[in-house]
């Protein structure tokens, strides 16, 4: 590779991120509504897990089907923290807490009236999680359908955990009412508009990260261990730490994409983070592409948009008709629909050099095999 | 050949594997020095991939495994890689959706630390641009590997292990499914691997192949060692013989027929 063209796809990627951040931080705010730019937020929050989801699953072969547990908790621990700072400032119990019980707020709650412990944990809790599990199944050798087995089934147990406990979770209906948002009004439009401008900037942070990590060594060493784990076994790798990095960096992006959440959407509840979110979130992945670096983020803004709109609409049509979307990707596109284009460009190439020669298979052995 | 002090070696013994009570290695002693390219041979079911499995981490064992002083039984697979032990398999396993540069990258980089994997390889490495030259993959640096031949996989299999600095290799059927020309490059390339002071192991049935370019030459069976030695010494022994003819005295051309030609 010379100089020139590290340069143009250098220049290539600035121009692309440089164009997202247009589209997303300057055009959206200027045409959209106030009600609409929430919900453009909201979706962005969701291309953000997607984000970790493509890295994880498209890049590393981990089937992550809960990745609703680490959404769940970044927007949790920000939930509770807005809860406690929206609390009258006489008992310090919010509203809820105040309603069910008098025994006044759980002694977990309290390092979270911090804002800065708050941020901190949103970070460090999902990390911390993904890295003790991670190492703990695949050291085990973990994998495939077991894993995702295991992911999903800790997605529901976060969920039953948090609707058994009321007093402390909010419980089935979960924490919702937020004033404040670190001092802000959060009725006040501009303060909103700000909101959405930082999920916007976080989104493209991420991408940038995943970016990285894609083009990096480690990208393909985690091809590599996603592709013939146990070759990379005898090359001197331990896939197990190869696997968690990539799993933890997923959880991290999920835990911040949940805790921007809370505040944009104005509400959380175990509906949001067990099994059926977090198989929703995986299918906007399957369905944008999930191998490539932007697929899933518009895969999860398109799955998320076209839920809203047609909800609107067939209340319980969506449903059906995302499952309906899902198996025609698995069955017919793997690749999702960014691999659309190359696959119609082989097929086509395919025809023509079979009316061409009249012999079928020969375009379909790959260039350079010979 | 000597064993003077410092020399990495491979020493084996009293080497067992059993699964569930069937034993399919049973009490080898081998040792193979560097710069030997040691045949591995025997029947179907003789042990010879089960004892590189052994070596290489992939099965629990028995007895002791020795490369160059370190005992191998008991640690896990990419520990050993770490210690310089290399292997393939019967089917090449690449990359496949990676380069044939990517998989000698990685290959190249266990050692790595977290900031050199963060990034972008921004150059080729030394050993992997005069590796690509020995296997004879230059031109094909840039393919994907899973557009390569049957042969040229198994030549980027060996790359992989000379980038990864195995001075112990151990290669199961390197020229199985291969043209009589890609076996005679693999076996010249498999010489010259093994003169540059490593220790090189093939576990082959191709009896031509074995004759052509094996400096030695063990043969199992059943889990044991039947007979070590030459070539000739090997075909000589009637022991073998009879395990690849049956029981009873042979004539010369029989042996001939199924051994190949005595030097």
């Amino acid at each position: 590779m010379n100089i020139r063209s590290i340069l143009s796809s250098r220049w290539a990627v600035l121009g692309g991120f440089a164009l997202g951040a247009i589209l997303l931080m300057g055009v959206a705010p200027a045409v959209l509504s106030d009600f609409r730019l929430g919900l453009l937020g909201k979706y962005l929050c969701f291309a953000m897990v997607a984000v970790g989801i493509g890295l994880a699953w498209g890049r590393g072969g981990m089937l992550v089907l809960g990745q609703g547990v680490f959404f769940g908790l970044g927007a949790y621990l920000m939930a509770m923290h807005l809860k406690l700072a929206d609390a009258p400032a006489s008992t310090g119990v919010p509203d809820f807490m105040a309603l069910i019980s008098s025994d006044g707020v759980p002694w977990w709650w309290e390092p979270f009236r911090s804002g800065a412990v708050t941020l901190i944990a949103i970070v460090v809790i999902p990390a911390v999680v993904a890295i003790v599990l991670g190492l703990a199944t695949f050291h085990r050798r973990v994998r495939g359908a077991y894993f995702a087995i295991l992911s999903q089934a800790l997605a529901a147990a976060f969920a039953i955990w948090l609707i058994g406990n009321p007093r402390s979770t909010g419980g089935s209906t979960g924490l919702n009412n937020f004033k404040g948002f670190f001092g802000f009004s959060l009725r006040d439009p501009a303060n909103r508009l700000m909101l959405y401008l930082i999920a916007a900037g976080a989104l493209l942070a991420m991408i940038a990260i995943a970016r990285q990590l894609m083009v990096s060594r480690y990208g393909e060493l985690l091809v590599a261990c996603r592709d013939a784990e146990e070759r990379v076994r005898f090359l001197g790798y331990n896939p197990a730490t190869i696997k968690t990095a990539a799993y933890t960096v997923a959880a991290v992006m999920a835990g911040i994409a949940g805790a921007l959440f809370v505040p944009i959407v104005g509400i959380i509840s175990p509906n949001d983070v067990g099994i059926v979110p977090s198989i929703g979130l995986l299918i906007g992945v399957a369905i944008g592409g999930r191998t490539t670096l932007l697929g899933p983020v518009l895969g999860a803004i398109a799955v998320a948009w076209a839920e809203t709109s047609l909800s609107e609409q067939f209340p319980s049509g969506w449903t059906y008709l995302q499952g309906l979307l899902f198996m025609l990707v698995v069955a017919f596109l793997p690749g999702g629909l960014a691999s659309l284009a190359p696959t119609l460009r082989d097929w086509r190439k395919h025809r023509r050099s079979d009316t061409a020669a009249g012999q079928p298979g020969v375009a379909a052995v790959p260039e350079g095999s010979a | 050949m000597n064993t003077g002090f410092n020399r990495d070696y491979l020493q084996i013994s009293d080497l067992r594997v059993s699964f569930d009570g069937f034993v399919a290695v049973d009490g080898v002693d081998l040792v193979v020095l560097p710069g030997d390219l040691r045949f591995l041979i025997g029947p179907n079911g003789a042990g010879k991939t089960t004892l590189i499995d052994a070596v290489s981490g992939l099965v629990p064992a028995t007895g002791s495994v020795q490369w160059a002083g370190t005992e191998l039984l008991g640690r896990k697979v990419h520990r050993i890689a770490r210690l310089g032990v290399g292997r393939t398999f019967q089917t090449a396993t690449v990359f496949e959706n990676l380069t044939v540069l990517q998989n000698l990258d990685i290959a190249a980089g266990a050692g790595r630390g977290v900031r050199t994997l963060l990034r972008k390889r921004s150059q080729v490495p030394e050993s992997v641009t005069e590796v690509l030259a020995t296997v004879g993959l230059t031109e094909l640096a840039d393919a994907q590997a899973g557009t390569l031949s049957h042969g040229q996989k198994q030549w980027l299999e060996i790359g992989m292990l000379l980038v990864q600095n195995a001075k112990l290799l151990m290669l199961d059927e390197p020229v199985a499914g291969m043209s009589a020309e890609e076996k005679d490059e693999t076996g010249e390339l498999l010489q010259r691997i093994a003169a540059d002071d490593r220790t090189v192991i093939c576990v082959e049935h191709d009896m031509d192949f074995m004759r052509a370019f094996a400096a030695s030459v063990t043969v199992l069976h059943a889990g044991k060692v039947l007979a070590e030695g030459s070539v000739a010494d090997v075909q000589a022994d009637p022991r073998v013989q009879e395990v690849y003819l049956g029981p009873g005295a042979h004539t010369a051309a029989e042996v001939e027929a199924v051994m190949g030609e005595a030097h």
